[in-house]
């Protein structure tokens, strides 16, 4: 039993990068934190994914609100290179 | 009565659906250029099968549609080019110490953390170089489920992809990406 509970840290940091997007498991998240029982480093790693994850969200909901459009050059010649083609 | 069949209208193509085709381009693979050539590409392959169009589905719908496999082909060539080699390990692959933390990639302790997590936009800019810097395969994934914050079944559909396939593309991109913010941003 003990055994099938331990996990390695690139095993540990995998499940707590799955953590920030709330996709863990439930049995994950026990290993995750008997895996931190005795690893200091991978506790560390999970406090500061924790504080990336925040500056991410903030980027990504600046980022999401941009709507990319052609630029009406682009669409031109675009247009010229459909003409070609049809003809 | 039978209903009005859709059919194509490849004149008003670019007026009606290139800024749409374009978006949905440029949040995947996040390079305008890029975004461009494979709005054009859509277009002629859209102009050549256009006589296998049945109508079923809306002109939009079947244009994404073609685009969707561009897409997927793009990541199948950034997959094949390049990608493996360039990934820093962060844990030893094999011996005794696989899956432990290689001794000079271990998180440093990030002393200024909330002084330096105030937004702003020089904050902004080194997430994207350091997102800029993982391999192209791993960029795409990030951005796509941290950026664009996409479901994992949709990415996973998009990109021809397992799940699992996705959390590893996803852990390595992440602890990368932590080393380049914690060298550039949280130390330096």
């Amino acid at each position: 039993m003990a055994k099938r509970l331990k996990i390695t840290c690139d095993e540990a940091t995998t499940i707590c990068d799955r953590n920030q997007y709330g996709e863990a498991t439930f049995l994950e998240k026990i290993k995750l934190n008997i895996h931190f029982l005795r690893c200091k480093i991978c506790f560390k790693y999970t406090k500061q994914n924790m504080t990336l994850t925040k500056l991410y969200k903030g980027h990504a909901s600046s980022c999401k609100d941009l709507k990319h459009c052609m630029s009406d050059e682009d669409k031109i010649s675009l247009q010229k290179e459909l003409d070609k083609i049809k003809a | 009565m039978s209903q009005q069949k859709i059919t194509l209208d490849p004149n008003k193509w670019i007026a009606s659906y290139a800024d749409y085709l374009f978006n949905y381009a440029v949040t995947r693979v996040n390079n305008s250029d890029l975004a461009k050539d494979l709005v054009q590409e859509t277009f002629f392959a859209g102009l050549k099968s256009a006589k296998n169009f049945q109508g079923k589905s809306t002109e939009r719908t079947w244009l994404v549609s073609i685009l969707k496999r561009k897409v997927i082909d793009h990541y199948r060539k950034i997959n094949s080019k390049k990608g493996q080699a360039e990934v820093r390990m962060n844990f030893y692959a094999d011996g005794e110490n696989e899956g432990n933390w290689i001794e000079e990639r271990v998180p440093q302790n990030w002393d200024n953390a909330s002084e330096k997590s105030i937004e702003n936009q020089e904050l902004k800019s080194q997430i994207d170089i350091c997102i800029d810097n993982l391999p192209d395969k791993y960029a795409m994934v990030f951005r796509m489920k941290t950026i664009q914050e996409f479901e994992t079944e949709e990415i996973c559909k998009e990109l021809d992809i397992t799940s699992s396939n996705l959390w590893v593309i996803i852990h390595r991109a992440r602890t990368q990406l932590r080393k380049c913010m914690e060298d550039n941003w949280f130390n330096n």
